[in-house]
């Protein structure tokens, strides 16, 4: 009986010890464009000194899930330690003549539509494994869009902490206030992930949504 | 007739098919079987419009079968779909909790999913109160 006590304190206590230091799967979704990697990026390097992925104006630029392991973020005292999943934008249509627009060529354009499907498919896959989401919303855009509603529902249903960030607010059609009225229960950061504004206030919703894992 | 100037005009529309499906017809399908009736629909150009909406494992599930079908498909280039709510005043988070049992079996019937081939619908526009079914040329 006491040798019993004793091995669940103890379990309790380490157990206790390696889930304050487990890495937190944290993934980054949202439709494409909005500024995904840009943000992990900018995490990234803030705290690692290495960027995740490649950026551009082309949609669909993230094509494959990128990883970046044991990042851990300084914040006010508090660290904590992430794996950085940054996912392909999801969408619900893909047509290779989009590409065509921002003069690429027409067989890369092909290629690359393929890649961007296969993208989306690993994307969804990869929100059973998630234990916190940054959904990255682009600001200028409506956030009344039926992608950013499954994505979310889907996290419901899956119980995942969320953090939405509205991207890009440097840029003078930005609307954050949409963004908030249209998805009320959760916190809002507005930020720009080009010009890495407002990150602390990130990070600090970072730190406060993941005590809800 | 010569349009008067000012004179709204509906264009041309060469013709679609909308079919609507009560929920009581796939109340008692399975994930499989609802993506599947749905795709078949979908696959014969028509803009589908379902009574209820999808679980969201399905409405995510109905995407990756879509995405896995661009370039399988002859001019399949995946879906528009959008969901109107009766409750728009209503926080999306309280429609998720209210509705989590019917989300479950799927459901939550003051609710109608649109879903059309991207072949035929651009884009489905929804602000809170409307919804702009806009087709291609």
């Amino acid at each position: 009986m006491v040798l019993k006590i004793f091995t669940n304190f103890f379990k309790r206590v380490i157990g206790g010890i390696f889930k304050n230091k487990k890495e937190i799967k944290l993934g980054f979704y949202g439709p494409p464009n909005a500024g995904k990697t840009s943000l992990a990026n900018r995490i990234c390097k803030d705290f690692t000194g290495e960027e995740i992925g490649s950026v551009s104006k082309i949609p669909h630029e993230t094509r494959s899930v990128q990883f970046k392991e044991k990042v851990q973020i300084e914040y006010k005292g508090k660290k904590m330690t992430f794996k950085m999943v940054d996912t392909p934008g999801i969408a619900t249509k893909i047509d290779y003549e989009e590409f065509l627009k921002y003069k690429v060529g027409k067989n890369e354009a092909k290629k690359r539509a393929k890649e961007a499907t296969q993208g989306i498919i690993e994307s969804i896959k990869w929100l059973d494994d998630m234990d916190m989401v940054v959904v990255v919303l682009d600001a200028t855009e409506n956030p009344y869009n039926q992608v950013n509603i499954t994505i979310l529902g889907n996290l419901v249903a899956r119980k995942i902490p969320v953090l939405i960030v509205a991207n890009k607010v440097d840029l003078a059609k930005a609307d954050i206030k949409k963004i908030e009225s249209a998805f009320p229960e959760y916190e809002t950061i507005g930020i720009s992930a080009k010009y890495g504004e407002n990150l602390e206030e990130f990070y600090e919703s970072l730190f406060r949504v993941s005590k809800q894992i | 007739m010569a349009k008067k100037r000012g004179e709204k005009s509906l264009g041309k529309i060469k013709g679609f098919s909308l079919e609507f499906i009560p929920f009581s017809e796939i109340k008692h399908l399975n994930s499989d079987e609802r993506i599947k009736k749905i795709l078949d629909i979908i696959f014969g150009n028509n803009i589908l419009l379902i009574q209820g909406r999808l679980k969201p494992l399905e409405e995510t599930r109905l995407i990756g079968d879509t995405m896995a079908m661009i370039g399988h498909v002859n001019n399949f280039k995946g879906i528009e779909l959008a969901v109107i709510s009766g409750k728009d005043e209503e926080s999306m988070f309280e429609r998720f909790k209210r509705n989590a049992a019917n989300m479950i079996s799927g459901g939550d019937l003051e609710a109608i999913t649109i879903i059309g081939p991207a072949t035929i619908v651009k884009e489905i526009k929804r602000n809170p109160k409307k919804i702009d079914l806009i087709l291609n040329k």
